[in-house]
């Protein structure tokens, strides 16, 4: 187990410095950099002043000694300064950070909390109007556009009901920001706790035809212990993936929700940062989120050793 | 005797009571709260051509002179004294000199003095040593020769030659007075200004604060604490934001013509204003490249542009037409409408327009069986895709067989520098309503933002003539042979002149939109608020 973690802590770096030098590469091999958008911004087109502000930025020097002057400063925690607004990048990235954060795990709480349940409800409630019903919200929240639901819950609790403002200013305490939080953290989660209920469902069904379900049953155990504790236990193992990758793409997956409800998180200002060529913005960001991505997928491995017990990791 | 004398006094009294009772009314205090549509580059003024940095940071500085906030149109006789006390001009016009005011502080509390002009200045003709990074209005100055400072409250500007509108151009939103002593890099993170307002923070994607300078030198103003300006990028959002009583107005002409009657609908208390937005739409042909260095066939292009067509699907038919210039009632030196039908292609009768292009084309070769094909180039942006859409709809009428070529954002004022582009359709925006901007910047020879590079020694002569005239109807007679010039050219055919509408609340009170510009009427130092 210890020679396997070491492994899987070596390939985790290795990924990692792939992933550097992907996002360093293709930045750079996308048109235009952030002189080219503030001369374009600026209607101008002087090419020696461009090529002064290139010279400036470091922008000139070949993309190899830009690669280590940018890996080296983020293994000492200097991201660099961002391009737009001249500040430590650190400084522009961190505060951000909790609110995206808080934002995906009310999302991720939402999507497990209904998710699973219902789709253990609907599994053994199979072909009832129950489970039909079921299914049917379940193919909507898979199907609706985020950015149209997003709209439809704004107008519905803002506009009508008038319960939530618009994020338009800091929430007073932390209890105000999740409660600001919960609406647009609903419309993420619809889409993942149907995405849940349907794996659920499916895996459920799977486990419940089992011969040591029947066994269970014969033995007289109670329905809820056959489906909690017997069934839900060995069907929890694709869910699980799910939750993981659900959790992964959502730190750096809800571009969307965030615009529509103003919500000044890490994923705008990576959107933010990409129309800017912002290039220090961009990699620091992607980079926080391939460790995420990484770290997530990592703890879920480790994680099908704890739920079932016949997974044993080779040294 | 002394009853009338007392009863005198009374009336006095009482007439100057009435008198100060409008600013009685004004309401010290509050926080005026709007939103942005976008995060501005920089909060540096002088660094941006866009409307976006100028809108929340003009009320941080004070220009030597400005339009007058009060008064809805911009122009040479709305131009009021600011930093500068009075200005006078030398007898031959090629020198101006203002006092400038006394006791005025920075934000800093350091003293303001003739030196910050000629900082500014040093910054906008490119002579300082710690340069702008970006200087998009440098071209404004090209008649610049010298700025001479007279001690510590007095300085004269030397121009080669007279140039009237030159207090046009000082007195735009564009042209704030920095201090010596704050770098350009400091200026774009943390301006320091002598206006109403203090800067507080710039959080991107969040908000902008300000907060009134208790030191103003202007006593009584600003009469609100603070303004507040949440940035909000979709227009869905800021919109649902506004009708729901959130904020107090919304961005200067953000509210599209489509969209009007959806907010007043849904706010019926709004107060709403459409007015042009100083952005006109324009066909660029590259000239350079063959077959459209051919000048006939770029004559069968303009003739094939139906304006109304665009107004009516763009403006519900509120845009009007218009020539290079600002249209009247609007805009100051517009052509009138019946002089402007008389030029090429803006006849009411399309079909005839039509029919003299496809004639055109024939001669050149072209017909239904043998189309030119091409492609319009554009921004990646809707409201520069959209018509051309329509652009390229119109072309099939005169046997052209266009494609749409959407370009990158980034990318699109290299590509069409370089004459990357058969044709292409782009947007301009005018800061002040004058042709010594419009006309210098877009249409001179070997200036930056003129596209499509038209060079005629005519317009040359009768843009440098209409920039000395001082006699203002005959100045418009100049500018409107230059516009003659440039429309049968085809130097880059106007479309239209864009229109979109602001809204606020009863309670912002005392404040005035200019209707020839967006970009000079921003400093909210009358603005209060009834609540």
């Amino acid at each position: 187990m210890g020679a396997y973690l070491i492994r899987r802590l070596l390939l985790m770096i290795l990924t990692l410095f792939g992933i550097s030098v992907i996002i360093f590469v293709m930045l750079r091999v996308v048109p235009g950099n952030i002189a080219d958008i503030l001369f374009d911004a600026a209607g101008m087109v002087s090419q020696a002043e461009k090529q002064k502000l290139e010279a400036e930025l470091g922008l000139d020097k070949p993309i190899v000694i830009q690669y280590v002057n940018w890996i080296g400063g983020l293994a000492r925690g200097d991201l660099g300064y961002t391009y737009v607004s001249e500040q430590p990048a650190l400084d522009e990235i961190l505060p951000r950070i909790p609110v995206t954060a808080k934002l995906a795990g009310l999302a991720l709480m939402f999507s497990i909390v209904f998710g699973v349940p219902l789709g253990v409800v609907s599994a053994v409630r199979q072909n009832t109007l129950l489970d039909y019903v079921l299914r049917v919200i379940s193919l909507s929240g898979l199907s609706l556009p985020s950015f149209w639901l997003g709209l439809l819950i704004l107008m519905a609790f803002v506009r009508y009901l008038g319960w939530i403002p618009i994020y338009t200013s800091q929430p007073a305490s932390l209890w105000d920001e999740l409660l600001l939080l919960s609406i647009p953290a609903a419309a993420v989660g619809f889409r993942a706790s149907a995405l849940l209920m349907r794996l659920t469902r499916s895996s459920m069904l799977e486990v419940l035809r089992q011969d040591y379900i029947r066994t269970a049953r014969a033995k007289g155990a109670s329905p809820a212990a056959i489906n909690y504790k017997h069934a839900l236990r060995n069907a929890v193992l694709p869910i699980i993936t799910i939750i993981g990758i659900e959790a992964a793409f959502l730190i750096g997956g809800l571009i969307v929700t965030e615009t529509v409800f103003n919500i000044p998180g890490v994923a705008r200002f990576l959107v933010e940062a990409i129309r800017w060529r912002d290039y220090p913005v961009v990699q620091s960001l992607v980079m926080f989120i391939a460790v995420v991505v990484v770290t997530v997928n990592f703890v879920v491995d480790m994680a099908y050793a704890v739920l079932d017990p016949r997974i044993k990791y080779e040294d | 005797m002394r009853s009338r004398i007392l009863s005198t006094a009374a009336v006095t009294l009482a007439v100057a009571a009435i008198m100060t009772l409008p600013a009685a009314a004004q309401k010290q205090g509050g926080t005026l709260k709007y939103y942005h549509r976008d995060n501005p580059p920089t909060t540096s003024i002088h660094e941006e051509a866009t409307v976006s940095t100028v809108n929340p940071f003009m009320a941080v500085f004070n220009n030597l002179v400005l339009f007058d906030q009060s008064k809805p149109s911009n122009s040479l006789d709305t131009i009021v004294p600011d930093l500068a006390e009075s200005w006078t001009w030398s007898g031959d016009r090629k020198q101006v000199t203002f006092k400038l005011r006394q006791g005025v502080r920075w934000h800093d509390g350091k003293p303001f003095t003739a030196k910050d002009v000629g900082c500014t200045f040093d910054l906008l003709l490119g002579k300082a040593k710690d340069g702008l990074r970006l200087n998009p209005r440098q071209v404004w100055y090209h008649n610049v020769e010298n700025v001479r400072l007279n001690g510590d409250f007095e300085v004269t500007f030397e121009l080669k030659n007279p140039q009237p509108s030159f207090l046009a151009l000082l007195a735009s939103g564009y042209t704030p007075i920095y201090p010596c002593h704050v770098s350009p890099r400091d200026m774009r993170t943390k301006p320091v200004g002598t206006g109403p307002f203090r800067f507080v923070e710039f959080k991107r994607n969040e908000v902008i604060k300000l907060a009134r300078n208790p030191d103003y030198w202007k006593k009584g103003r600003p009469y609100l604490d603070a303004i507040e300006v949440r940035i909000i990028a979709s227009r869905s959002t800021r919109i649902l934001a506004f009708v729901s009583g959130e904020f107090d107005m919304t961005y200067d002409t953000d509210v599209t013509i489509p969209l009007l009657k959806d907010v007043k609908s849904q706010a019926p208390k709004a107060i709403c204003q459409l007015r042009p937005t100083g952005v006109y739409t324009n066909l660029l042909v590259n000239s350079e490249a063959a077959p459209f260095n051919e000048p006939k066939l770029r004559r069968a292009m303009a003739l094939a542009i139906d304006r109304k067509s665009f107004d009516d699907i763009l403006g519900e038919g509120q845009l009007g037409i218009s020539g290079a210039m600002q249209p009247p009632p609007e805009g100051f030196w517009g052509m009138p409408e019946e002089m402007l039908r008389s030029l090429p292609g803006y006849g009411k009768d399309v079909e005839k327009n039509l029919a003299e292009a496809r004639a055109i084309m024939q001669g050149l070769g072209y017909g239904p069986d043998k189309p030119l094909k091409l492609k319009v180039s554009t921004r990646d942006i809707a409201i520069y895709r959209d018509p051309a859409v329509i652009l390229i709809d119109q072309l099939k009428k005169i046997y052209v067989d266009a494609e749409l070529d959407v370009v990158d954002t980034t990318i699109w004022h290299r590509k069409v520098t370089r004459g990357d582009y058969s044709v292409g359709l782009n947007l301009t925006g005018l800061a002040v309503d004058d042709p010594d901007v419009n006309f210098v910047e877009n249409y001179t020879c070997g200036s930056e933002r003129n596209y499509t590079h038209y060079c005629n020694q005519e317009a040359e002569r009768l843009i440098a003539e209409q920039s000395k005239e001082a006699d203002v109807e005959k100045r418009k007679e100049l500018v409107w042979q230059i516009e003659r010039r440039l429309a049968e050219d085809v130097a880059r055919p106007v479309i239209h002149f864009q229109r979109a509408a602001t809204c606020w609340y009863p309670q912002v009170k005392g404040l005035v939109l200019h209707q020839n510009s967006i970009y000079n009427g921003a400093r909210f130092e009358d603005v209060w608020l009834d609540k």
